[in-house]
């Protein structure tokens, strides 16, 4: 989105001859300023604008008056909250739950979306400084999408999986959810080892199964990460080479196209950290419990969530 | 420029094939239940998204190689 360059300051070196800005989109986000010792890129500047028009919408709708017979912004918005809420029970399939879980999740796909249409609004890497780099002058935009920055994404995909966990040792208490990946419990079915023989093999695979959990975490976080970060970074690189090929008639359905991979990426994050809320809240061990009271058998839990 | 070109060429196969099982399953079910279509839609849009964000892994590293 940056083709049409906009020089707003110039910090040229007067000795260079060379004058040709150049150009390309990074896959790191530029810095463009310091507080202290603090860098300051255009991904953390973006992101700071979209927290702040969140918090100047959520504080008009906060002193919004709201009628019992809606308006037409409230009826929209109510339409959005319902559908969003019907959506999360699926998930859940409680109320009550998703009552819970809803707010953070919601918040996250709010943030998530602005922040992707943030980078294929026109302007956005439009301004900026040249920079000199190494006998070369490098065009420095002020913004930049800041899901179009790795560090963005890991940041909030931390979050998500972090709070997922959180949520679920408060859920279900701290021993059960530690169980999940440590599973002491089956370790210590090894004692009675003379009534079942088969423990001594399945009570190994059971630790073995906890460990797979544990990473499944870590991978949890990599594939959030990865996942948005690699489509709104390769979007902006693709219109840049759309506009490349054939300046401003060729990137318009793609940027259409990105609109749409904005809300669809958003959706998924939220919808995958929900999925993990609720993988974290459901006890496993339940359906174990039930089963060893029907017959002697261990069941294997399912290894829920590996993506 | 050849290993990026490869990367991404390579990368992108299976998620194409992903991709059009998901799309041809998806029309299938279409066809079988023509009402159901407003319901397989989402549900396709979402697992054709994680066939191409494999794709999409595959393009950061084209791109991260120099």
């Amino acid at each position: 989105m940056s083709r049409e360059i906009l020089i707003t300051e110039t910090i040229l070196n007067t000795e260079v001859e060379n004058t040709e800005v150049q150009h390309e989109s990074t896959l790191y986000a530029e810095p463009i300023g310091h507080i202290g010792s603090f860098t300051i890129t255009n991904a953390l500047l973006t992101s700071w604008i979209v927290v702040f028009i969140i918090a100047i919408l959520v504080l008009i709708l906060r002193f919004k008056k709201f009628t019992f017979r809606p308006t037409k912004i409230q009826n929209f918005l109510e339409l959005i909250i319902d559908g969003a809420l019907n959506l999360c029970d699926q998930v859940t399939g409680n109320r009550k739950i998703s009552l819970k879980i809803f707010p953070i999740v919601f918040s996250l796909f709010i943030f998530v979306l602005i922040n992707n249409w943030m980078g294929i609004l026109p302007g956005v890497g439009a301004f900026g400084q040249i920079v000199n780099e190494a006998g070369h002058n490098v065009f420095v935009p002020y913004l930049r999408g800041a899901t179009a920055d790795v560090n963005t994404t890991i940041a909030i995909a931390l979050v998500s999986v972090i709070i997922s966990n959180i949520f679920g040792i408060i859920a279900l208490g701290t021993w059960k959810s530690i169980n999940k990946y440590i599973k002491l419990t089956d370790l210590a079915k090894i004692r009675n080892f003379r009534n079942d023989p088969t423990i001594l093999i399945v009570a190994p695979v059971m630790f073995f199964v906890g460990l797979l959990e544990a990473i499944g975490e870590i991978a949890k976080v990599a594939s959030l990460t990865f996942r948005l970060y690699g489509n709104v970074f390769a979007g902006e690189v693709l219109l840049a080479s759309m506009s490349a090929i054939l300046p401003f008639i060729l990137p318009i359905p793609f940027v259409f196209m990105e609109f749409f991979v904005g809300i669809l990426q958003a959706f998924i994050f939220a919808m995958l950290t929900l999925v993990y809320f609720s993988i974290q809240t459901t006890d496993h061990d339940e359906h174990q419990k039930t089963a060893h009271h029907n017959d002697e058998k261990h069941l294997a839990p399912t290894v829920a969530g590996s993506v | 420029m050849l290993a990026k070109g490869l990367a991404i060429g390579l990368g992108a196969i299976g998620p194409g094939i992903g991709v059009g099982l998901i799309g041809a399953k998806a029309m299938e079910a279409i066809g079988r239940n023509p009402e159901a279509a407003s319901k397989v839609l989402v549900p396709m849009l979402i697992a054709s998204a994680f066939a191409e964000a494999i794709a999409i892994y595959a393009l950061v590293i084209a791109f991260s190689i120099k």
